[in-house]
């Protein structure tokens, strides 16, 4: 196996939050993110899916200190990135890059394309010259499928689709080893995200990217992932390789998941596994396991202690429940 | 290969929001008359038959007379009114020009640090304008007249100085919007610092809100210069001020109303101009807004 090139170690993100109003009102935290562990290789795709407010962005945002985490490790080829000053955090910028869920609202809008694209070059690259930088940010282009006429365009002027070609262009145009993708085609039209996956996939092929893919279309992860992480609630629930965990599912949360996925096989029959109640809220999540308010198999010792992610198979398969054996998928 | 590839243009949003105060009659007549105006401020008095400083105790308070070349008529002491309301109109833009300057640089820089900073620095820097803008104005600037004698350059200052706060908090609330926007978050992403991206993304996008609020402050700080000219504060014999023409005209609005007519209309025409020129760049700055 390839080289591990990140390594996230109990993570935690806590917002103070002000619960209650008025005189009373206290901070309470809100927990985005709550212990999570994994590791990425070099070239890998690593999706991590969950419910809406599972803290998925968070995550990804706090492995880039876009948001300071509130405990753990991020490691990035051995170095410990929470410990470093914001002077050499911003140095390993290069090595890292981020692509947004909304494309048009992460481009400024006064800023032109070819502005907007040699941004981190003129700031992690300032040893370029003017038309070395023009080179590299038209290449950029290319490579996403943008005309080199439009560089002098404005991001109002370009479809959902286009906008997120330029996402694209500005993360890879410092050439990074990793980017962090959150739900990079969920706001578009259906028929541009199989295009824009596609080009995700050649980029990776081409450049050698370790990507961390953030969704929650199941399907989508499915076909580009070699592994995936479940999220729910700020914990790890599941984590396997693709293949694995879509054939096999071990955490009853996995299994609702997947088989809340319609599937176009006629053979197959199918009957959905329906999740009860609401979503907990995060300022109070539940004891021990946070799924068990909604799983099937709870039992008192899932109130009590909080299951630990282990081993299900010596091929990497972790699983984060106490009866996963019990449980037949 | 010779022909290089051709660009094409983008529009940007600011030459969208031109496009479309172009578009606005009523703008563009307010933008009209207040270049006419400035224009004849400037070269008006050359131009003109009299200076504005010589006394014609042939002609004292004559109405407007054009075989004479008082086409607006004479003041009290027999100077020409014509010139004179072109002086007060210099003075009136000059004093607007120069108070928008100074609370733009400084309201714009110190709102846009406090709204993206935040925090402890945001709470500081909030705190001391809460306290400047609890001292009464008018009593601030008195006292500064009163203290360093009448001086025009000392009401510029002073004037910008007080206008620069409601600048300030207007733009730390954009600023301290924009901070959440994603565009913000890219840009850390990118590498950029703390003062690059203050300056390269927090400070263009909320030139908009700004802009309007000029075009707001100049009429405002026409009113108060005009005011304290009234009260005897402002610019001093023989220059004068359309503030203290209208308070002359006032004094003498029975025998020779002309004194009071002119200077009051051209300091009406200016103040409308420059509220339906603020209409119209709101509107083209915000288009859905209507
Ligand atoms: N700055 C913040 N302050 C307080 N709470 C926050 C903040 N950012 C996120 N949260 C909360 O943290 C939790 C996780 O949010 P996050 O945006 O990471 O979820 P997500 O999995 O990305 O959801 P989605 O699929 O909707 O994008 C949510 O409950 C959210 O309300
Ligand atoms: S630990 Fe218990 S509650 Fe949690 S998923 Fe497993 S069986 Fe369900
Ligand atoms: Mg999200």
């Amino acid at each position: 196996m390839s080289e591990t090139i990140l390594k996230v170690e109990d993570l935690k993100v806590y917002f103070p939050v002000r619960a209650g109003g008025g005189w009373g009102a206290k901070t309470l935290p809100l927990k985005a993110v709550d212990g999570v562990s994994f590791s990425l290789h070099r070239g890998e795709t690593l999706g991590i899916v969950g419910e809406s407010g599972c803290g998925k962005s968070t995550l990804g945002r706090a492995i880039l200190r876009l948001i300071d985490p509130t405990a753990g490790q991020v490691v990035w080829l051995g170095e410990d990135l929470a410990s470093l000053s914001n002077t050499a955090m911003r140095r390993k910028r290069r090595q890292m890059q981020i692509i947004f869920q909304d494309p048009l609202a992460s481009l400024d809008p006064r800023l032109t394309i070819g502005e907007i694209i040699a941004e981190p070059l003129r700031e992690l690259e300032p040893s370029l010259s003017r038309a070395e930088r023009r080179v590299r940010v038209e290449d950029a282009m290319a490579r996403v499928g943008l005309l080199p006429q439009m560089i002098n365009r404005y991001p109002h002027e370009f479809s959902g689709g286009q906008c997120q070609r330029i996402g694209i262009a500005r993360a890879i145009v410092v050439r990074p080893a990793l980017i962090i993708c959150d739900e990079p085609v969920s706001a578009l039209d259906v028929s541009v995200q199989a295009q824009v996956v596609n080009l995700l996939m050649d980029l990776q092929r081409d450049l050698g990217l370790s990507l961390l893919f953030i969704s929650h279309d199941l399907s989508v992860v499915r076909h580009i992932c070699h592994r995936v992480l479940v999220l729910y609630l700020g914990c790890v629930m599941e984590l396997a390789s693709s293949r694995a965990l879509f054939d096999r599912p071990r955490h009853p949360y996995t299994q609702a998941l997947i088989s809340a996925v319609p599937i176009p096989d006629p053979e197959v029959t199918h009957r959905p596994i329906l999740l009860e109640g609401d979503l907990p809220s995060p300022l109070a999540p539940p004891s021990g396991c946070v799924f068990r308010t909604r799983c099937r198999y709870a039992t008192d010792k899932c109130a009590q202690t909080r299951p630990a992610l282990e081993d299900a198979d010596a091929g990497g398969h972790q699983v984060s429940c106490h009866h996963w054996k019990e449980i037949a998928s | 290969m010779t022909a290089a590839v051709e660009q094409i243009a983008g529009r940007s949003l600011w030459q969208d929001a031109l496009r479309r105060l172009r578009r606005n009659r009523a703008a563009v007549m307010a933008l009209a008359v207040i270049a006419v105006i400035a224009l004849l401020s400037i070269v008006g008095p050359w131009a003109a038959p009299h200076p504005y400083d010589t006394l014609n105790y042939d002609y004292i308070a004559i109405a407007p007379n054009l075989a004479h070349g008082f086409f607006l008529g004479t003041d009290a002491v027999g100077r020409d009114l014509f010139v004179r309301i072109l002086y007060g109109v210099r003075i009136s833009l000059m004093v607007a020009l120069a108070a928008t300057t100074v609370s733009l640089t400084i309201g714009i820089v110190y709102g846009a640090v406090a709204g993206y900073v935040g925090g402890r620095i945001d709470e500081a820097m909030m705190r001391f304008v809460d306290v400047l803008y609890s001292l009464p104005f008018m009593f601030f600037v008195i006292i500064l007249m009163v203290v360093f004698g009448r001086n025009i350059i000392l009401m510029f200052l002073a004037l910008g100085a007080v206008e620069w706060l409601t600048m300030a908090r207007i733009v730390r609330g954009q600023a301290m919007s924009l901070k959440n926007r994603e565009f913000i978050e890219a840009a850390v992403a990118a590498g950029a610092r703390t003062p690059t991206i203050i300056r390269r993304h927090i400070i263009p996008n909320l030139l908009g809100p700004v802009v309007v609020y000029v075009t707001l402050t100049i009429p405002q700080v026409i009113l108060v210069e005009s005011f304290l000219s009234f009260l005897g504060l402002g610019v001093q014999e023989p220059l004068t001020s359309l503030g203290v023409l209208i308070s002359e005209g006032a004094d003498e609005m029975e025998t020779a109303p002309w004194m009071l007519i002119f200077p009051a209309a051209t300091l009406a025409a200016l103040l409308f101009s420059f509220n339906f020129l603020g209409d119209g760049v709101r509107d083209a700055l915000d288009p859905k807004d209507r």
